[in-house]
């Protein structure tokens, strides 16, 4: 019967019955995971340190590990940015992926091949990002949020010179206000030259057809999301290579 | 008829029984889809789902974990609630009660702790599998907004309920998560533009959240009735919202 439907490329009913078929599998993982978070929860008891206290401060304080992330970002970045900006512009650039995302293909199976572009973005954001970052925030970073490798011991009087000047000084920049011209320079050309790449970008690998049906709207939110997004890799790099503490500095914000 | 069949049918179908159980478990379709629409929790499931769907390799079932996840968190959470007291006196000392003198306490409270934990890594493999499905893209884009939101109840579920204890590594962990508050733009004291909307330390973006200019006592309370209530109200909310969606649009699938 299937058959004959398959040839004729009529629609197959392939639809199975909840009870017993998902109810039963419901079941036994319910059950599995049950087991094993009780074994767990026996041989592994939860953390209680001594009481709360205000006036003494733990080197080093961490964060909650699945927020250690962004915690990471504060290396990087002021907080109103690495704490408050970045972290909403990850939720909200979470809850636009359906509306950015027209490729009909990929809908309920996995498929590599049809939505490269898409999968890479996201596993870039997800596990390179976001992952590791609450990886090296959890087992590499010691007293002073200093970078200790896991063999090392975590020394509270670790010395560590503090090189890091902006990147105006960097490039020569002396005069205040040249500094401050030349610093919103490189932030909009940073911009420009990211979306301009994008668009290039997009033109090669999906073509001058698919960039018509994307629209301007879906174009430029992806685009200021996606530069945003590597703004955190850029500026990793320019402070891993080149001490650069920020980018602009002015008396209201840093970057 | 032996005497136990003969007990085993007037019980069965006794009026009393037949009034709570409508049906026995007769591996007949009409049965079988009667014992999902007649059920108010397995309601939560169409009758029937699409083969694929229901293969291990294809859900992961990371969804239905955290699901039940949050739901162990409810139970030992309410164990936990008879012999916690959300004041700064007390917090501290109520916990060293309740891993100590409290039957099963020590228990509650990790597994209390480790489902949360669980919870998050789930709920992040859930969005992960998801994505990787493409089983946000239409008709079911709505209802992944509403995972999103749920995603950040489950992390700030988790994150009120670190205070609690109220010891060293509870309250230096919100005060390090909370700070990001403060520097809020226009909002927090410390963050850019603070002077043009007159925000100062005690009356700020952190300063609601720990209900005054410190962590102490008020802002444990505070973290407690969102962690007991509030946040999971929402969260109950989001997730019958999504739960529903889900049963009326059916589990993603390649086209036929």
């Amino acid at each position: 019967m299937a058959e004959v439907a398959r040839e004729r490329k009529l629609p197959v009913d392939d639809k199975i019955h909840t009870w017993p078929h998902l109810v039963r599998m419901e079941f036994l993982l319910a059950l599995f995971a049950l087991v094993g978070l009780t074994l767990w929860s026996i041989m592994i008891d939860a953390p209680l340190e001594e009481a709360a206290n205000p006036t003494r401060t733990p080197n080093p304080s961490k964060a909650p590990w699945y927020f250690l992330g962004l915690q990471e970002m504060l290396v990087y970045f002021d907080p109103w940015n690495a704490g408050v900006v970045l972290p909403s512009l990850i939720i909200v650039g979470l809850m636009v992926i359906p509306y950015i995302d027209i490729n009909r293909k990929g809908n309920g199976y996995y498929c590599f091949k049809d939505r490269k572009w898409e999968i890479l973005t996201f596993f870039f954001g997800f596990h390179i990002l976001w992952i590791v970052m609450i990886i090296i925030g959890t087992f590499f970073r010691g007293p002073g949020w200093n970078l200790f490798w896991p063999w090392q011991r975590w020394d509270p009087h670790k010395v560590v010179a503090l090189t890091n000047v902006d990147l105006p000084y960097l490039l020569g920049f002396r005069d205040y206000w040249l500094s401050a011209a030349f610093s919103l320079f490189a932030i909009g050309a940073y911009f420009v030259v990211g979306m301009i790449g994008f668009y290039y970008f997009v033109l090669k690998v999906k073509g001058k057809d698919f960039l018509e049906r994307w629209g301007m709207v879906r174009f430029t939110l992806v685009g200021m999301l996606l530069v945003l997004m590597m703004s955190l890799p850029v500026k990793m790099f320019l402070r891993l290579a080149f001490n650069v503490k920020y980018v602009l500095v002015t008396p209201w914000i840093n970057i | 008829m032996s005497l136990f069949d003969k007990i085993k049918t007037d019980i069965v179908e006794s009026h009393v029984w037949k009034s709570i159980f409508r049906h026995g478990y007769d591996d007949t379709p009409r049965n079988r889809v009667m014992m999902v629409t007649s059920n108010v929790f397995l309601h939560l499931h169409p009758a029937k789902v699409r083969r694929h769907a229901v293969r291990m390799r294809f859900t992961w079932c990371m969804g239905g974990l955290t699901f039940l996840m949050f739901l162990m968190t409810t139970i030992t959470g309410v164990y936990l609630m008879f012999y916690y007291r959300p004041v700064a006196e007390y917090a501290y000392a109520d916990m060293k009660y309740l891993e100590f003198d409290m039957p099963f306490g020590m228990l509650m409270r990790n597994m209390h702790r480790w489902a949360a934990h669980a919870m998050i890594v789930f709920v992040w493999l859930h969005m992960f599998r998801v994505f990787l499905t493409g089983s946000y893209k239409p008709p079911r884009e709505f209802n992944w907004i509403v995972g999103v939101l749920l995603l950040v109840l489950t992390l700030l579920l988790s994150f009120t309920g670190y205070l609690l204890p109220w010891d060293q590594l509870a309250i230096w962990a919100v005060t390090v998560g909370s700070n990001m508050a403060r520097a809020t733009p226009l909002l927090g004291y410390e963050g850019p533009f603070a002077d043009f909307v007159g925000a100062n330390p005690i009356y700020d973006a952190r300063a609601f959240l720990f209900g005054g200019g410190e962590i102490g006592p008020h802002t444990l309370l505070r973290f407690y009735i969102l962690h007991c209530i509030f946040i999971p109200l929402v969260a109950s909310i989001l997730m019958a919202v999504h739960f529903w969606r889900i049963r009326r649009d059916g589990f993603s699938g390649p086209s036929l």
